[in-house]
């Protein structure tokens, strides 16, 4: 089904406007982005880049003002239609009376799947939390669900909105070592962080967002080289507040 | 593991429909407070309004009595009251931002409320058995064919409410929408003589025939009287519906519409 020729995820001179009470805000502001199939790469950026307002619009939720964005060449809500994409959305998206069982069993039906789903929830780390009630679950739990979800459908294309807010340190490692896994047998991946060691430890590359356009795209070291720097905090520190702190 | 969505046995549409609306049937019968409305309120009602004035001088068709009439009138409004809040269920799944999550998958948006408006109708199916169940035993009594219309129309006639509950949810917020709904049905189903019937030289019968539950509450009893089909009755039951629909999916469409 996946067409080979196109990118997993492509995106030209792609706006986003909202209207705000002093006239339209540009939340994203003419991006380029083109991603291969397989590639596993960490969004990053401050608070109001526009981050998240770009995955948007790569899950067809929210309507580009201008530009384009293509997943393996359709526009993002046929992607999502034909199963291609699954997304890890930033809060919500649960029903706190599902038990957890429940909730992943129908996101595989919903996308589907028919395998079993004890072995997505083995995956995830929550199998041994299959019966409890959603409402019922901790913060860092939730998102191992919401992780579980994602897992279960399976998808070309995945998209994580800050995947591990609220998780512990062991949780984060096993997340990570699941995605890894994943992406080795051909998933791409796209997440949004604010944790700097995670993109660049897990990430094949990092995009680096300020004021909705792109400011380095690379490898770590790359973006590191870019900034003069040997310390990706520093990088990331100075190329979005550099050039337009000043206006 | 392969991850390509080829190589992965996949169902479609109507099989994610079918395990949706089973999960969802079960969501239905372990809430506690769907089940009262469901099981207890309707027989309640026909326990309480059996012995009422208002229905001593209804005129029943041949093999049908008065108690028959009380029945078919509390297995409707039952029917009703369970649907509407079934389907005002969408409201707070809104607000726990499930009906987003559901836009990154598969399932298209009007799957989803036809899930809601089937789930509703078949928890709305039982409460008129139950009723019947109740009233046969409590000495309502009608011709086989009779409970069989009645039973059928209260069902198809619930939809009006289904499409009702719909618009409710996707209007309001959820705060304690369903609870707040319950005594409108009750009020609407007082207001349309489907509780005690409206008697002819009272002020409301100006008015009942304009409310919501006028229509299916003439069309649910139409079979025990045994004539025919009263045109403002379906006329009623039609615009209403319409009425609802129309607000449902303007309001749906909103809510699904891309930013």
């Amino acid at each position: 089904m996946t067409s080979t020729s196109s990118p997993a995820l492509e995106a030209r001179g792609l706006v986003k406007e909202f209207r705000g009470p002093g006239g339209a805000v540009r939340a994203v502001d003419g991006l380029d982005l083109v991603i291969r199939t397989g590639e596993v790469v960490a969004f990053l950026g401050p608070n109001g880049a526009g981050k998240t307002t770009t995955i948007d619009m790569m899950l067809g939720l929210a309507e580009p003002t201008s530009g384009i964005v293509r997943v393996f060449g359709k526009e993002p809500a046929g992607a999502v239609a034909d199963g291609q994409v699954a997304a890890v959305l930033q809060t919500g998206g649960l029903l706190r009376d599902l038990t957890v069982r429940e909730t992943v069993e129908l996101t595989a039906a919903l996308f589907g799947r028919t395998r079993p789903a004890r072995p997505f929830l083995e995956r995830a780390g929550i199998a041994e939390l299959a019966g409890r009630r959603v409402g019922k679950l901790s913060g860092g739990q939730q998102q191992r669900l919401r992780f579980a979800m994602a897992l279960v459908a399976e998808p070309d294309l995945l998209l994580l909105d800050e995947p591990t807010t609220g998780m512990d340190v062991a949780g984060r490692r096993e997340f990570w070592g699941a995605i890894r896994n994943d992406a080795a047998a051909g998933r791409t991946v796209v997440f949004a962080t604010h944790y700097l060691d995670e993109a660049s430890t897990y990430a094949d590359r990092l995009v680096l967002v300020s004021h909705g356009r792109i400011v380095a795209d690379g490898a770590a070291a790359e973006v590191m080289a870019l900034a003069s720097t040997d310390n990706l905090e520093d990088a990331f520190v100075a190329l979005t507040t550099d050039e337009r702190a000043a206006r | 593991m392969t991850s390509t969505t080829s190589t992965t046995p996949t169902t479609g549409q109507a099989g994610a429909i079918r395990t949706y609306l089973g999960l969802e049937l079960n969501r239905l019968l372990r809430d506690r407070r769907s089940m009262l409305l469901t099981f207890l309120l309707p027989p309640l009602f026909f326990l309480i309004f059996r012995s009422s004035a208002a229905y001593q001088d209804i005129t029943a068709g041949t093999g049908t009595n008065a108690l028959a009439y009380v029945m078919v009138s509390m297995a409707l409004y039952g029917a009703l009251t369970v649907v509407t809040s079934g389907a005002a269920g969408v409201a707070a799944e809104r607000a726990q931002g499930w009906t987003r999550q559901l836009r990154v998958t598969p399932l298209s948006p009007w799957s989803y409320v036809l899930v809601k408006v089937l789930a509703s109708m078949t928890l709305g199916a039982v409460a008129v058995v139950l009723t019947f169940v109740v009233g046969r035993y409590g000495g309502a009594e009608m011709p086989l064919a009779t409970w069989i219309a009645c039973g059928l129309i209260a069902v198809c006639g619930s939809f009006v409410f289904a499409a009702f509950g719909l618009f409710m949810g996707y209007l309001l917020p959820a705060g304690n929408l369903v609870q707040v709904l319950s005594p409108i049905v009750l009020l609407l189903s007082f207001a349309g003589g489907l509780i005690v019937p409206v008697s002819a030289d009272s002020w409301f019968a100006g008015i009942a025939p304009l409310v919501p539950t006028y229509g299916v509450a003439e069309l649910v009893r139409a079979p025990l009287a045994g004539g025919g089909v009263p045109q403002v009755a379906v006329v009623n039951a039609v615009a209403w519906a319409a009425i609802f629909v129309a607000g449902a999916v303007w309001r749906f469409r909103r809510d699904t519409a891309r930013m």
